[in-house]
This record gives structure tokens, C-alpha cells and sequence, in this order.
């Protein structure tokens, strides 16, 4: 579905992403960890074009995005949806504006139509009560989830999720978890979603990619992941509590 | 590009990590002037989607924004301007008993001059910061990334409303500055000089010209449509949080300051040398 191939870039002189390669397949929920600054938010970018490699290739299926412009490139978009770290609404739209916007721009659906969608995808994240209310009304959980709306609103092939539950109560926390794992269950969504919760990331993820220093240093099934000899995996599982023969190991059997 | 003058710069001890950071400002410069101007062609192109009830909405808040909203500061700016040329050139034409003549050289200098002048700076240093704090804003919260994932392009979406309204609104303001300042003169003329309303405003219609007013207009379109491309662009490139958004609104102001006055000048050489 997404496959990047032999992808380099340098940012203000550093390499974040060193030849990485891999593949998303289609309706699995791929996660991507890593430390701070170790090139997990600019490997999401690449996949919507909103960064472009220094070389290597980043393709959607058939579609070269990486060398896609204009018409094309906005074509490709529309099979994305993106949930931003900071929800990034435009703040002077209210919740239900927000949400309707690319329903308004890219269909010619009536504005009942409209509301009913916007409504139905707002009701999924318990919502819809906030509809009227601007973004500077809404606590940050309450953002994060119109982003998800946002994003849901136009039925995408594929979602991206830059830390979707950072910042969030663990109450919320699960319920975006949740709705992420049902969109991949029950309408084969494919879901990429960069994180620094494991605890997260061991529950929704199909495959769990760790990045380090631009490089791929895992790219595993979860219960792979959590037996990776690999040091650098080892040292971020430890330093989340999580250990090789813990608790995990029994929440595990659903992706066996 | 500078490593053949190396031995040049060494022989004459010239400054070479100066000259250096001269080229490179030099550059950028070009880079981003540049890059400003396809995003004002690609802006003027989108001008076609007005009609769109969207953009005709946001048209027309930003019609509000920059017009109605700018009125106080601008009437005030305006009276004055109109009061301190009346007081100045009266006072020197008192001299030579040519005080009546003050109707002339308001008028002129604020439909030549001052009306574009007063009214570019005053949108440029409200108006155009306002834009570039705004939409640095929604660069560095992501706004603008979510914008070009939704396939909404921001040149369409944010750029072409700003641009409509200040090219528009320019000219109208103008208009009232100039009445306002010719009013302002007016009164000075009047209760300070000795020159009665109606050989005040006798004098100041007999000697403006229709091509006066029209080069007037003229410089307060270029005017709006340069204080938007300004605002938008240091708007869209924002980088590096709240520090960010303060640079790109410093750099609006100063950048449309300086092409005012230069861009004035050329477009009064251009008509009336």
C-alpha cells in the first residue's frame, strides 16, 4: 500500500532519514516509535508529500507520490486523512465548519447531506454535543478528536496519526485507540500512527516499526517487537515498563 | 561563486565573511521575492473561484477587516495629515500673501501623495500584520500542512480573499483619506489662516487634475495588492513557533514600508517626469 524505497533526507544539515525502506500493507495498522527527534513525524510527512525526499522513491499503491504534482498530487491526497499532533483546526470555524470542510470543498453533497455526515462522524467520537463550539472552546482531547473527525469525514483509504494520544487522559486515550482499531477491523482502513506509547502501540498495532538516528531499527509483529534482541528496542520497551515475558504476551494472542 | 575574488579581497583587505553574508541575503532575497510572486500569480488565477459561497464569505469578512475596521485609525491619520499640510504650507505662503493658495497644495500633495502614502502604511502596519501574525499562526500549529493534506490549496483558500480585499479596499480608503485630509486643510485654512471654505475648496478643485486622482488610485491598487502578497508570504513561510510568527509580522511591516516608498516613487516618476 505504502512503500518508501531507499528514502534520504537531511533537514538544517542533519540526516533524519537514512536510506529507510519498508512497507505499509494495505489494512494493517502500521506504528512507528522512536525517541524524540528521531525521524518518525518526518517519515509521516514524506507519505503525504508534505516534506519530499532527497532521493528514494514513496509510493500509494500504484501512485508515485513523490514525484506527484498539481492535479495529481491533490488526487493522491484524497485518499489520506490526517490527524495532526495539535489537532491543527482553523480556529476561526466552529467544530461543525471544521469538520464539514472537505466535504464543502472536494463534494457536491446538500448541506443536509452534510450535517448528517458531519453528525454520524461526530457521534463516533462523542462529539456532537460540542458541534457549534470553536476550537478555543475545546480542551485539547476534545481537539484531537474533531482532527479525528476531521480526518474520518471523507471514508479514506488510509489515516495518518501523528502522536494521537499524546497529551490525552488515559480514558481518551482508549477511546482513540479504539476507534482506530475498528476503522482497520471493520472497514479495512489502513492506519499508519507515530507514537511514543508502546503501551498504545502494542495494543492497536499490526506491525511496529522502531526509527533511530534516521534508521530502521525494527520492523516486527508485536510480539516480535517486544522479543527484539535488538538494544535500542530493549532500552525504549524497558523504559516503559514493558518487558519480554510481561503482561503483553497474553494481550498478543489477537495478532497471532 | 566567491573563491576567484579570494586572492582580490586578501590583496585590498576587504571584509570577505561580510561580503559573503551580502551575497547570501542578496540571494535569498531573490529566492523569496521569487517565490512571492508565483504565489501571487497562482492567487490571481484562483480569483476565477470567487463566486464560491466560501470564498465570496470570506471575501467579504476580510472586505470588513481591512475596510471598515481600519476607518478610526485611518480618519484620525487622515484629518491630521490634511490639518499639518494646510498649517505648514499656509504658514510659508502667509509670506508671500499666497495663503489662499493652501486649497491647491492640500489637495494636490493628498491626491498625488499622502492619500496612498498615509493609507498604505496605516493597512500595511495594521492590516498586513494582522494577516502575517494570523496566518504565521496556523503555519506553525500545522493549519496550513492540514490545508494542503485536504487538497485545499492556501493560495486559493487564505491568499485570493487578502488579496481581493486590500485591492479593492485600497483604493476606496484612499478616496476617504483624501476627502478627509482636503476637509482637515479645510478647517485650518478657515479658522487659522484666514482663508475662507468656500475659496479654499474654489481653489482646490481648479487645480487638481482628473490624471492627479487616476495615478492616485493607481498607486493605492499596487499599494494593497503588495501589502497582501508581503503579509501572506511572510505569513505562509513562518517557521519556529511564537519567536516565528513575531519575525515574519516585524518583516511584514518593514518590507511594505520600504516597497511603498520606493514603488511610489518610481510609479510618480513614471507619470509625471
Amino acid at each position: 500500500m505504502i512503500i518508501f524505497d531507499k528514502v534520504t533526507k537531511k533537514l538544517g544539515g542533519k540526516m533524519v532519514l537514512n536510506e529507510v525502506s519498508f512497507e505499509v500493507p494495505k489494512g494493517e495498522t502500521f506504528v512507528i516509535v522512536g525517541l524524540s527527534g528521531a525521524g518518525k513525524s518526518v517519515t509521516l510527512k514524506h507519505m503525504v508529500q508534505l516534506l519530499l525526499p532527497d532521493s528514494g522513491t514513496i509510493r500509494i499503491g500504484e501512485d508515485l507520490i513523490s514525484a506527484a504534482r498539481g492535479k495529481k498530487l491533490e488526487r493522491i491526497r484524497r485518499r489520506f486523512g490526517v490527524l495532526f499532533q495539535g489537532a491543527a483546526l482553523l480556529q476561526w470555524l466552529s467544530v461543525f465548519e471544521n469538520v464539514a470542510l472537505p466535504l464543502r470543498e472536494h463534494t457536491k453533497m446538500t448541506e443536509a447531506e452534510i450535517e448528517k455526515t458531519v453528525r454520524e462522524k461526530l457521534r463516533l467520537l462523542n462529539m456532537e454535543e460540542a458541534m457549534e463550539k470553536f476550537p478555543s472552546d475545546l480542551s485539547g482531547g476534545m481537539q484531537k478528536r474533531v482532527g479525528l473527525a476531521r480526518a474520518i469525514v471523507m471514508d479514506p483509504e488510509i489515516i495518518l496519526y501523528d502522536e494521537p494520544t499524546s497529551g490525552l487522559d488515559p480514558v481518551t486515550s482508549r477511546l482513540i485507540d479504539q476507534l482506530i482499531e475498528n476503522l482497520r477491523k471493520e472497514l479495512g482502513i489502513t492506519s499508519v500512527v507515530v507514537t511514543h506509547d508502546l503501551h498504545s502501540a502494542l495494543a492497536i498495532g499490526t506491525h511496529i516499526m522502531m526509527i533511530d538516528g534516521g534508521k530502521i531499527v525494527e520492523n516486527a509483529r508485536p510480539q516480535e517487537f517486544i522479543k527484539s534482541t535488538n538494544e535500542t528496542v530493549q532500552r525504549f520497551l524497558e523504559s516503559q515498563y514493558i518487558t519480554r515475558r510481561g503482561a503483553w504476551e497474553k494481550g498478543m494472542e489477537k495478532h497471532v | 561563486m566567491i573563491a576567484p575574488f579570494r586572492e582580490v579581497f586578501r590583496y585590498f583587505d576587504l571584509p570577505i565573511r561580510s561580503f559573503r553574508r551580502l551575497g547570501r541575503i542578496i540571494l535569498l532575497s531573490c529566492h523569496d521575492a521569487g517565490n512571492a510572486l508565483i504565489m501571487l500569480a497562482s492567487a490571481t488565477l484562483y480569483i476565477r473561484t470567487l463566486w464560491r459561497p466560501r470564498a465570496r464569505r470570506e471575501t467579504a469578512m476580510q472586505l470588513y477587516v481591512t475596510g471598515i475596521k481600519s476607518l478610526g485609525v485611518i480618519t484620525v491619520v487622515a484629518f491630521f495629515t490634511g490639518m499639518i499640510l494646510a498649517l505648514q504650507t499656509g504658514l510659508e505662503l502667509r509670506r508671500f500673501g499666497q495663503e489662499v493658495n493652501i486649497g491647491t497644495a492640500v489637495t494636490v500633495v493628498m491626491i498625488r501623495e499622502m492619500g496612498p502614502f498615509m493609507t498604505g502604511l496605516i493597512i500595511a502596519a495594521s492590516v498586513g500584520s494582522a494577516i502575517a501574525a494570523q496566518i504565521g499562526t496556523m503555519a506553525v500549529s500545522e493549519e496550513i500542512s492540514a490545508l494542503e493534506v485536504m487538497s485545499i490549496n492556501p493560495n486559493r483558500f487564505l491568499v485570493m480573499p487578502r488579496l481581493v480585499a486590500l485591492a479593492v479596499m485600497m483604493p476606496i480608503l484612499t478616496v476617504y483619506t483624501n476627502i478627509l485630509g482636503i476637509l482637515g486643510g479645510g478647517i485650518v485654512g478657515s479658522t487659522q489662516l484666514g482663508v475662507a471654505f468656500p475659496a479654499y475648496f474654489d481653489n482646490a478643485v481648479r487645480y487638481a487634475e482628473n490624471k492627479d486622482l487616476y495615478v492616485g488610485l493607481f498607486k493605492a491598487v499596487v499599494f494593497g495588492i503588495m501589502i497582501a502578497t508581503v503579509s501572506c508570504y511572510q505569513g505562509l513561510t513562518t517557521s519556529e513557533g511564537a519567536v516565528g510568527v513575531g519575525r515574519s509580522t516585524r518583516s511584514t511591516v518593514i518590507i511594505s514600508f520600504l516597497l511603498i516608498l520606493t514603488v511610489g516613487y518610481m510609479i510618480t516618476r513614471l507619470f509625471y517626469i
